[in-house]
């Protein structure tokens, strides 16, 4: 029987969101019992120690002069990636910086210090990632599967959806009609709560959260967490420009985004201007 | 002469009646006659007086639409965007007065005539889109304030449209030239950041 991957998960600046997002993957046992984890921050491992290892899984950010296990944090990263066949950046703050600063293959707009080794490195931002993009970015990983990436190295099955895409207030989005508090059932938040699911990469609506839910069903907006410049200010309000969304869905210019939007406007669906639990036909 | 042609005759022919002798006093057989057709002919090209008084308010607004699109296309201020757009549209009221009469005294004062399928903005979308686009862009570069879009359409369209009413009832002093600069200046204060 061949060797079980060997795997190394550490941590920068972090919060241990993401390792807390991942024991929070229903089939978790089995995939632990794939591998073998020389090292884990939280887990029961030995003691770390550089070595090499099949897969390096990075959490968190990383900061000049920081500590972490007795190394310079820039030194250990270099020196693990180096000894690694594959690299995993999991969470936006590994991946672009995110909360706590600079990315591991990103810092925010620019390319960060590790760019060079972005051949075997795959990007699973989030804030954190779903349990079940990290699974199957390992499972992938050690199974030696390719995964199509997209031009900022994140899996295409996991992040070529928008958040906005299997939301169930998407009738709401066509007929832009906003809702008018957060937790209501009824209406779109992309108008006036600050819902950036158009424009997030993401698949929330696809996979659900605890297998029941997203932000955006459950009536709170989509904060965007997975892209590069997360976290933006005021999450709670859309951003507009005389009375038009700052930031519009990808994938659509301006002008026509616009015409479509006006015509929707201009048209009523009667049904979604009311309560849904008023509606008897 | 293709069909295409053809109808855009009839809408110019049309057009031009409207905004003379009014909707309700213009009938397809006037048009008819005004073209040379057979009022029979009239109707393989509109099925309606309804339908024409549509596509006209279409027309007009997808041709003062990519007019506008022009200016919002240069790359200038919106301090010098808005007095080409306020040139624009009065050089329009000068030499096709008959697209403001329409505009005015047709469309505006004739709503009824266009609640199938010229509800809210759908017909007038073309031309609502570029000035929604010069807005944005105006407070995105942070020259215009940021503001309610109706509040400044109407500041913006409603002054401009009346300024070219009283031109056509003859009332301004002054040939409609002349408020190009005062009117763009005072649009330019009342919009800046």
């Amino acid at each position: 029987m061949l060797s079980k991957p060997k795997i190394i998960w550490i941590d920068g600046v972090s919060c241990y969101g993401c390792s807390h997002s991942f024991y929070n993957y229903p089939e978790i046992k089995t995939l632990l019992q794939k591998i073998k984890l020389l090292y884990h921050p939280l887990f029961p491992t030995n003691e770390f120690k550089i070595q090499k290892c099949d897969l390096l899984v990075i959490e968190g950010a990383i900061k000049e002069n920081f500590l972490r296990m007795d190394f310079d944090l820039i030194d250990l990263i270099t020196q693990m990636i180096k000894l690694s066949k594959k690299v995993l950046l999991i969470g936006t703050c590994a991946v672009y910086g995110g909360i706590f600063g600079e990315g591991v293959l990103f810092n925010k707009n620019k390319k960060g210090i590790f760019f060079p080794f972005k051949d075997k490195i795959i990007a699973v931002p989030g804030c954190p990632p779903h349990p079940e993009w990290i699974a199957y970015a390992i499972e992938m990983l050690i199974e030696n599967k390719k995964m199509l990436l997209d031009n900022e190295f994140r899996p295409k099955e996991i992040f070529s959806y928008t958040s906005h895409m299997g939301c169930i207030r998407n009738e709401y989005f066509e007929w832009k009609i906003d809702a008018k508090n957060f937790g209501e059932k009824e209406g779109c938040l992309f108008y006036e709560q600050g819902c950036q699911g158009p424009f997030t990469h993401s698949s929330c609506n696809k996979i659900l959260w605890n297998e029941v839910n997203s932000k955006p069903r459950a009536g709170t907006p989509c904060f965007g967490c997975t892209e590069r410049n997360f976290p933006k200010k005021n999450l709670f309000m859309t951003e507009k420009f005389m009375g038009i969304p700052a930031e519009i869905p990808i994938g659509v210019s301006k002008r026509a985004y616009l015409t479509i939007s006006g015509v929707a406007k201009s048209l009523r669906n009667e049904r979604l201007e009311r309560k849904l639990i008023d509606e008897d036909n | 002469m293709s069909k295409e042609e053809k109808k855009l005759e009839i809408m110019k022919t049309a057009l031009n009646l409207f905004a003379k002798q009014g909707f309700y006093n213009t009938t397809i057989s006037d048009i008819a006659k005004e073209m040379g057709m057979s009022v029979g002919n009239m109707y393989n090209y509109f099925p309606s007086k309804e339908s024409l008084a549509k596509e006209l308010l279409i027309y007009t607004s997808k041709k003062f639409g990519e007019e506008i699109r022009k200016i919002n296309e240069i790359e200038i201020p919106s301090k010098e965007k808005i007095k080409k757009i306020v040139e624009l549209y009065f050089k329009m009221a000068k030499s096709e007065p008959e697209l403001v009469d329409y505009f005015m005294r047709v469309y505006l004062s004739n709503k009824e005539i266009f609640n199938n399928g010229c509800e809210g903005m759908l017909c007038v979308s073309a031309f609502v889109t570029e000035i929604m686009i010069f807005f944005e862009e105006g407070v995105r570069r942070k020259e215009l304030k940021n503001q309610d879009f109706f509040a400044a359409f109407g500041l913006f369209m409603g002054y401009i449209g009346g300024l070219a009413f009283l031109f056509r009832e003859g009332i301004l002093g002054k040939d409609l030239d002349e408020y190009i600069e005062p009117v763009s200046e005072n649009i330019y204060n009342a919009l800046k950041a």
